[in-house]
């Protein structure tokens, strides 16, 4: 076995995802099956090979920057416009320090 | 007039000519739309008023006697994780069922100012996590030639409005074959460009070192035009490429005698034997052509899928962080304290595809396994790159299945994720490297379905791969 039904819980815990007691059973068996197919990397020698974070091609340098002119952001409101909850120009949430 | 038989250039023509109206032309592709769409669920949602007032921004241009841009009048579908301003955006989450995006993606203000015209937005896996559209919180898209069948995923909806005709062209999104393995489903063109090639931004992220914007069409031509119209710099994209765009409609001519085309061996080894024929029916009908045809090898390839399992699912957890019930909409109802609500607004808002890809994530960047599993893979992803990178010192293009049997039935794959992963086998490698690559259309199976053939070039590489494209093309319609 990969991976336990403690361990999906720990994770899930970390992602801040609450999943049901079926979701557990049922992604712990999924994860065994994928995790048991991504072993297969560990048949390749990688020494020495440079990690792959992004794909690069040549360009001058400075190419990806855009000029240093300021210019306007989104406005308060169009921000929160899709917010659950707003007040007062900004996000609201349930109260994270009890007095 | 009949929709699904215009091409762009057909559109352009008549809306310069005045024989219809751009205006004329949206309101008959949205009442089009929506008498077709219960059939395949392929639109979430039209967008008229949208559409009615691109529309007439072209007509007017007309009247005045400016260039109205190439893609004057032309009906367009956008998928729902590309976000336009004031059309409601779901990326195919109950998460975000209401979100309004409050700014427009660079594709979609580019798409508009060559003049083309967003009638809708289609259907999608759920934040792009997928490959039958199955996965979408609004409900599956049927295949428009096999309403038995998926259109492929995650772009489905995309490829089924072009290939029943609603929309003259789409644009999709790609992470690791969601524009071509829909695209070849459906019997139409798809197109995943160079990484950063068309900006991303606006575009809901899914795995940043994997996302794309594509265009589909019913013709190379087409979609390259569409391609050419998105593509090029854009400030608010860091990982957009400088290099100039060349015109890839113009390039389409050019021929292919004397190319080099490549057929990797480790490509046709899992096919299905109907799918292989017509593979191989339309690599001879290349070499008839001119194009050299030789086998090469791509000797990481049986790598690939677990290679982009960790950093796509790595790289989606870390994404879809942000949908925390602080600023997109859904908040669950049920919370006291900050915590429980996070957790309940994701608990209840994923779906079940969403959620594993978020906690095979977690796990592979956690704690003692990120060197086991996350930088092994960014190692393999650099092998995988430098297949390709030595292929094309020897080939201009590489051809090759985009999928390893045509379209499944609904429901057929659901309850097996691993067995999914696996049919993407041919898509992903492409992806992994950020080359371009394209499905064309490539012949039925005696059940009518269609298949598509799958052609590879380096990076910035398109013009050649448009030109093989074409050439595959006019010989099936010969």
């Amino acid at each position: 076995m990969k991976i336990t039904e403690k361990e999906v819980r720990y994770v899930a815990d970390l992602a801040n995802l609450r999943i049901t007691d079926a979701e557990v059973a049922k992604f712990r068996a999924d994860l065994d099956g994928i995790l048991g197919h991504i072993d297969k990397l560990n048949e390749l020698d990688v020494s020495g090979v440079e990690p792959m974070a992004q794909v690069l091609f040549e360009t001058a340098d400075g190419a990806t920057l855009r000029p240093d002119v300021a210019a306007p952001p989104l406005d308060n409101q169009a921000a929160l416009a899709n917010a659950p909850q707003s007040g007062a120009g900004y996000f609201k949430v349930p109260k994270i320090i009890e007095r | 007039m009949d929709i699904a038989s215009l091409t762009i250039d057909r559109v352009r023509e008549g809306v310069l000519a005045r024989e219809f109206s751009a205006v004329e032309l949206a309101a008959e592709a949205l009442r089009f739309a929506e008498s077709e769409n219960p059939k395949t669920n392929a639109y979430l949602r039209l967008s008229p008023e949208r559409a009615m007032a691109a529309a007439r921004r072209v007509d007017e241009r007309v009247a005045r006697g400016e260039d109205p841009g190439p893609l004057a009048g032309v009906p367009v579908a956008v998928k729902d994780v590309i976000l336009t301003k004031g059309v409601v955006s779901t990326c195919g989450s109950r998460l975000l069922a209401s979100y309004n995006p409050p700014y427009d993606a660079t594709a979609v203000e580019r798409l508009e100012a060559a003049g083309g015209v967003i009638i809708g937005k289609t259907n999608c896996d759920e934040f792009a996590m997928g490959s039958s559209t199955e996965n979408s919180a609004f409900g599956p898209v049927r295949n428009p030639l096999a309403l038995d069948r998926v259109p492929g995923g995650s772009s489905g909806g995309s490829a089924a409005v072009v290939a029943q005709g609603t929309a003259v062209a789409a644009l999709g999104s790609d992470t690791g074959g969601s524009i071509r393995q829909p695209a070849s489903f459906c019997g139409v063109v798809g197109v995943t460009p160079t990484y950063g090639r068309v900006s991303r931004y606006g575009l809901t992220a899914f795995a940043s070192s994997l996302d794309h914007i594509g265009p589909f069409a019913r013709s190379v031509k087409d979609a390259a035009t569409l391609l050419g119209a998105i593509a090029g710099r854009d400030v608010r994209d860091a990982t957009s490429a400088a290099a100039p765009v060349p015109d890839y409609a113009g390039g389409l001519n050019g021929g292919v005698k004397g190319l080099k085309l490549g057929l990797p061996r480790e490509y046709l080894k899992d096919l299905t034997s109907e799918s292989g024929d017509l593979i191989a029916k339309g690599v001879d009908a290349l070499r008839r052509q001119g194009c050299e045809v030789r086998e090469i090898s791509l000797p990481h390839t049986e790598y690939a899928v677990a290679c982009y399992y960790i950093i796509a699912t790595a790289e989606a957890s870390s994404n879809l962080a942000r949908y925390d019930g602080v600023r997109y909409t859904f908040r669950s109802g049920e919370s006291h304290t900050l915590a429980d609500m996070y957790r309940n607004t994701r608990g209840e808002g994923f779906g079940a595809e969403c959620k594993r890809r978020i906690v095979l994530g977690t796990y592979v960047l956690s704690a003692g396994y990120y060197d086991a599993y996350y930088l092994r893979a960014q190692k393999v992803r650099a092998l995988v790159a430098r297949d390709f990178a030595r292929a094309f010192e020897e080939v201009d293009a590489i051809v090759a299945p985009v999928s390893p049997f045509p379209a499944f039935k609904l429901g057929e794959k659901v309850d097996d994720p691993l067995a999914m992963y696996l049919s993407d086998i041919y898509t992903i490698t492409g992806s992994l490297a950020g080359i371009p690559c394209m499905s064309v259309p490539c012949g039925l199976t005696a059940g009518g379905l269609p298949v598509g053939m799958q052609i590879l070039t380096s990076h910035f590489g398109e013009t050649t791969m448009f030109r093989v494209a074409y050439a595959l093309e006019q010989t099936n319609r010969g």
